[in-house]
């Protein structure tokens, strides 16, 4: 075209990042890449290699070699052997590492954006403005915390670590798996995405170029099933997974009993909410960057727009004309908003989902753009007259599509925005900081963005709440995914495995003289005769009866899930508020200890030194947790931009607990308090053989200003309920201390939900022991962190 | 004869509205969200060889050549002019094929002493003489005086005049007195267009930038400029984004497009790119022209003949090989 006709016309003509240097990159290396294994690139056992295509051509990058069970035996035995000497490591020499690869990171960044971008289909200005400078951050902020090793003295690595990565943002998933991970001194197996192997492999030659001891890291390409082999291999300690929920739970049940960590960062269906006195043209941007990023296929992409009445119509027709503003077409163009999706497989689900939406009634609109003839491209699209109901507004598109719905007060924006079974992030647009700083909280997401979206940095954490998985990736909070404490590794197995037998189940009898007491279940704060009308022996070392408790079963638990869903208001008290209950406890415990001590004494048998020890350890740790209710509180991250990025500690909600058999009393309360302590409202069955300890506790919550549903206690068998527990959908977190087997059945039967789950292997915590019997492990596992990012400025 | 709904750049001219304080009472203007928005419209949009070329001719002809010094004199000023009707060497235009196209810059912009002496030196030519006007720049004189020194102006033979608002109106929100003020000089400018300069740099808010863009265009102005110039901080990418999108609003409302114009510190190729495509992604292309579009600068013109000589040769040129105003 002519300098005169440009002239006239004024629009944009193509400005192409040049691919030369990834081609020759790619000629270099025969466009066929190895398994990285102990710093070396080896050839597949498999001797299988599968293709990586440019999904803006369709055209072959490379072949990639296919591991296979042996490969990943071969990688995880290189970082086996790597692990000791490189967690042995000073922190210093950890740091020096990350640090080289983070200068190296920036060394490469053009090539590794185009590299990206050919692989991947995104625009090189978001792999060269977003997802490597991103990279670079993430190594340079994790060199830090292996520098301040001394900030997890009483932590250590847990081995090593298999990591599972997705498509959409692969080398910054590689970083986010990768930095912690090493800075923690764990070694990594990892498997990058099927589709997006090559940035990988480019890392894996930088850490050949910095003199990454080998054996660190291990980098393996394969489908899904070298991904199982990773999740199965016995000799990996922890799974680190980002993708798709449904994955996600394969994962949870595969691991489950295994003893294997996991942390899973799976999908989302974000609400972006506008309330009508944002600053419009400024929401409208926001959802370009919310849903139009990365073409959409973006785990935390606002996907819901969520607009206040009042402003719908106007909002629809400035955002369309927006819309029409995007230009869509070849990645590597330095003008393109739009590019490619990752793969015709992703076009097909794309297309099917929205015509799914038309089909259900609701409006489909698309600006009018060109596509390109080849690869795989789709059109921003906006779906009007949607309704919460629809199969659209549910399920997570992972493309640039968003649906649009309407509230009418900021109570529905909140009910609409919760009303998904994911909870990843947020974006909540007003000028009104009353109602911004209202509003956050009450939103079931693990990041928050008022008046911004799409916020990203390694000083905040990242993760979801609900099904959008658990763990966090990034800040401080991201750094225990990949330590434990150091007592762990000297709990022993569990011996206490008794159990009551069917057969002495029998129904309710009255054989005492005395006044009989029948402890019953407690449930929103009245004591209850359990559902099923059994009751159960409970007997004393010698076999001889000492009472008869309850037999809850799974309607108990319901019931009981009800009435701490009722109880809401606990999550607002102000922690002062929650310390003073606990006091409270411990005060009217205090008063009552004899009893108690007489109570463990009759039950089960122990010395009465041991005995009363028990009871003044109980008031000592509700103490402990009292203290702590108002101190283990949040942060304010220091992430690169004008904002306040806070860190907030949120309860799970509902938590369940599973008390083990021994120590009854202390057990119960050592798991109790810390709950209760950070907010959450509890389900919790107290030791099955010696519950009487604790249905005596009935009366001191009663005097102790509890109120009503934060705590139900339902006394039976321990697993039987924990299954309950674990299969409940409205439980958002669990701890099960019992049984090796039952460990494993509570993390089997948790994938409904995807709840958050400690379980204790069958290993025997003693309470007794401060070191383990309490701390801020217990409180970290009774919270969640939120990361509310609050840009300001006038 | 009243002018001043006459079709004359091309479109209705804006006859102002009856001051409605609705418009700018609860707006809501989210700094960050605009510095974000800024701050990528650069990093999303990119302009290379030919169609950068074409791109800096436009900027070159939506340019007000300005000099506003003290030490300006009447040789310095003609000059200027010189300058203006010629802002490219000839062979550079001949060899980007528009040699033909008749490129001058859209205006010369002088204080009021000396627009005489420029309308005289571009006679024959379409260039019309700008005068900054109203007691230029900090705006403080009375005003009458200030409506005398318009009239001063456009007797002389100045076809625009960009005047100074009083800026404790905006920072003691008196909109009635802003309005009052604009309305008056509008009068005044009679045919002539009016040019309101806002100061956004002593406004304090981005918020206040709005407000006085709004109220501006509610009293008259045919555009609404940034700067003087003279403040410490003058034209900004995010300062243009919120008075791009009063633009917006004004013309949703009333149906009158009305000029923009950054002034001050835009002094590089770069810059001006910036703002076109501030422009063309805010507004729309009608925009792109000198009736709607301009910049108010004295040494951008440099930097641009540099960078065309540069797309065309591949060399980076020298200041000396491009003649001076």
């Amino acid at each position: 075209m002519s300098v005169r006709e440009i002239f006239k016309s004024m629009e944009y003509g193509p400005a192409p990042e040049t691919a030369k240097i990834a081609e020759a990159w790619l000629a270099n290396n025969k466009k066929k890449f190895d398994n990285f294994i102990a710093a070396k690139f080896v050839k597949p056992n498999s001797k299988e290699y599968f293709e990586t295509i440019n999904p803006a051509t369709g055209k072959v990058l490379a072949k990639v070699a296919k591991a296979n069970d042996k490969d990943v035996d071969k990688a995880v035995k290189a970082a086996r052997l790597a692990f000791a000497p490189w967690a042995s490591l000073p922190g210093h020499a950890r740091a020096k590492y990350l640090y080289a690869i983070a200068r190296h990171i920036q060394k490469h960044s053009r090539l590794l954006s185009v590299i990206e971008t050919l692989d991947n289909g995104k625009p090189i200005r978001e792999t060269r403005d977003i997802d490597i400078p991103l990279v670079a951050r993430h190594f340079y902020y994790h060199a830090g915390w292996a520098q301040l090793d001394d900030e997890f003295a009483d932590y250590e690595a847990l081995g090593v670590v298999g990591q599972i990565i997705p498509w959409n943002f692969p080398l910054l998933m590689l970083a986010w798996k990768i930095a912690p991970a090493l800075a923690a001194g764990n070694t990594v197996v990892l498997k990058p995405a099927e589709l997006t192997p090559l940035s990988a492999m480019l890392f894996s030659q930088i850490c050949q170029e910095v003199g990454l001891p080998a054996g660190v890291v291990n980098i393996v390409n394969g489908y899904g099933d070298t991904g199982a082999e990773i999740v199965n291999h016995p000799d990996i300690n922890k799974i680190a997974f980002t993708g798709s929920t449904e994955v996600g739970r394969i994962i949870r049940k595969a691991t489950a009993g295994s003893g294997k960590k996991i942390s899973l960062e799976l999908g989302g269906k974000s609400p972006f909410i506008v309330f009508e006195d944002a600053d419009i043209e400024s929401a409208i941007e926001g959802v370009v960057d919310a849903i139009y990023f990365n073409q959409g296929q973006v785990c935390c992409a606002g996907s819901r727009l969520l607009l206040q009445e009042g402003i719908a119509k106007e909002f629809h027709k400035k955002l369309k004309i927006r819309m029409a503003k995007l230009r869509l077409g070849n990645p590597l163009d330095k003008a393109i908003d739009i590019g490619a999706i990752i793969d015709p497989v992703q076009l097909e689900r794309i297309s099917g989902l929205c015509e799914i939406g038309k089909s259900e009634g609701s409006i489909c609109w698309q600006p009018e753009l060109d596509l390109p003839k080849e690869g795989s491209f789709f059109l921003p699209t906006l779906f009007e007259n949607v309704s919460p109901a629809s199969t659209v507004a549910q399920e997570e598109i992972f493309g640039p599509v968003l649906v649009s719905m309407t509230f009418r007060t900021p109570t529905e924006a909140v009910q609409l925005a919760n009303n998904t079974r994911y909870g990843l992030a947020a974006s909540v647009w007003t000028e009104n900081v009353n109602l911004a700083l209202d509003i956050a909280p009450q939103i079931k997401a693990g990041i928050v963005w008022v008046n911004s979206t799409n916020l990203f940095d390694a000083a905040s954490g990242f993760g979801g709440y609900r099904e959008s998985g658990f763990g966090r990736e990034g800040g401080k909070e991201g750094m225990f995914e990949y330590l434990k404490a150091v007592w762990e590794k000297d709990l022993k197995q569990t011996k206490a495995s008794a159990k009551i037998t069917e057969a002495k189940i029998f129904p309710d009898s009255n054989p005492e003289i005395k006044i009989d007491r029948t402890p019953k279940i407690y449930i929103a704060g009245k004591q209850k005769r359990p559902d099923s009308g059994y009751s159960y022996p409970i007997l004393n070392p010698k076999g001889e009866l000492v009472a008869e408790a309850a037999l809850g079963n799974r309607k108990d638990i319901r019931n009981a899930v009800e009435a701490a869903r009722k109880s809401e208001g606990w999550g607002k008290a102000t922690a002062h508020n929650r310390a003073q209950v606990l006091y409270f406890i411990a005060e009217n415990l205090s008063a009552r200890s004899n009893e108690f001590k007489e109570r463990l004494l009759d039950m089960t048998g122990v010395s009465a030194k041991q005995a009363s020890w028990e009871v003044e350890k109980s008031i000592e740790r509700i103490f402990y947790y009292a203290a702590w209710a108002d101190k283990y509180d949040g942060a304010v991250h220091s992430t690169p931009m004008r904002n306040v990025t806070l860190a907030m500690l949120e309860p799970f909600g509902i938590l369940a607990i599973s008390a083990p058999v021994q120590n009854p009393l202390l057990s119960f309360i050592s798991l109790l308090m810390p709950a209760i302590a950070m907010a959450n409202r509890v389900i919790i069955s107290p030791s099955e053989l010696y519950p009487l300890a604790v249905t005596d506790l009935y009366q001191v919550f009663d005097t102790s200003d509890l109120p009503d549903g934060v705590v139900n206690i339902v006394t039976g068998k321990q697993d039987e309920l924990a299954d309950t527990m674990a299969k409940h959908d409205e439980i958002a977190a669990m701890w099960y201390f019992g049984s090796k087997q039952g460990s494993k059945l509570v993390e089997r039967e948790s994938v409904g939900n995807l709840k958050a789950i400690w379980v204790n292997n069958g290993k025997d915590y003693d309470f007794f022991d401060n070191k383990i019997g309490q701390g801020k492990e217990y409180l970290r596992r009774a919270t969640q962190v939120k990361n509310i990012w609050v840009p300001y400025g006038e | 004869m009243n002018l001043k709904n006459s079709n004359i750049i091309g479109h209705k001219r804006n006859t102002g509205i009856p001051l409605d304080l609705s418009l700018i009472e609860d707006v809501a203007v989210n700094r960050s969200a605009i510095e974000r928005r800024a701050a990528t419209l650069t990093t999303r949009r990119s302009v290379k060889k030919e169609w950068q070329a074409a791109w800096l001719l436009k900027a070159i002809s939506c340019m007000d050549l300005t000099t506003l010094a003290g030490d300006d004199t009447s040789e310095r000023v003609k000059r200027l002019c010189a300058k203006a009707k010629q802002p490219v060497r000839q062979d550079i235009l001949e060899e980007l094929g528009m040699a033909k196209e008749n490129i001058t810059v859209a205006a010369v912009c002088v204080y009021p002493t000396m627009v005489a002496t420029a309308v005289k030196a571009l006679e024959g030519t379409n260039i019309p003489v700008a005068s900054v006007a109203t007691g230029f720049p900090s705006g403080l004189m009375p005003l009458e005086l200030r409506l005398a020194e318009i009239k001063y102006a456009v007797k002389a033979g100045a076809k625009e005049i960009d005047i100074v608002i009083t800026r404790e109106h905006v920072l003691t929100q008196n909109w009635q007195a802003l309005y009052d003020e604009i309305a008056a000089f509008r009068e005044a400018v009679d045919e002539a267009h009016l040019k309101t300069i806002l100061a956004t740099g002593e406004l304090g808010t981005l918020r206040n930038a709005y407000k006085a863009s709004m109220v501006a265009m509610m009293a008259g102005a045919d555009f609404i400029k940034t700067s003087t110039g003279k403040e410490k901080l003058n034209a900004t990418l995010p300062v243009s984004l919120v008075m791009v999108r009063a633009i917006k609003d004004y013309l949703e409302l009333t149906g009158f497009k009305i000029g923009y114009k950054p002034a001050g510190g835009i002094s590089t190729a770069k810059d001006a790119l910036a703002w076109l495509i501030l422009i063309k992604e805010e507004l729309a292309n009608d925009w792109l022209t000198k009736d709607m579009f301009r910049f108010g600068a004295s040494s951008l013109l440099g930097d641009i003949e540099r960078q065309l000589e540069h797309y065309l040769t591949a060399r980076y040129s020298a200041s000396f090989r491009h003649p001076v105003a």
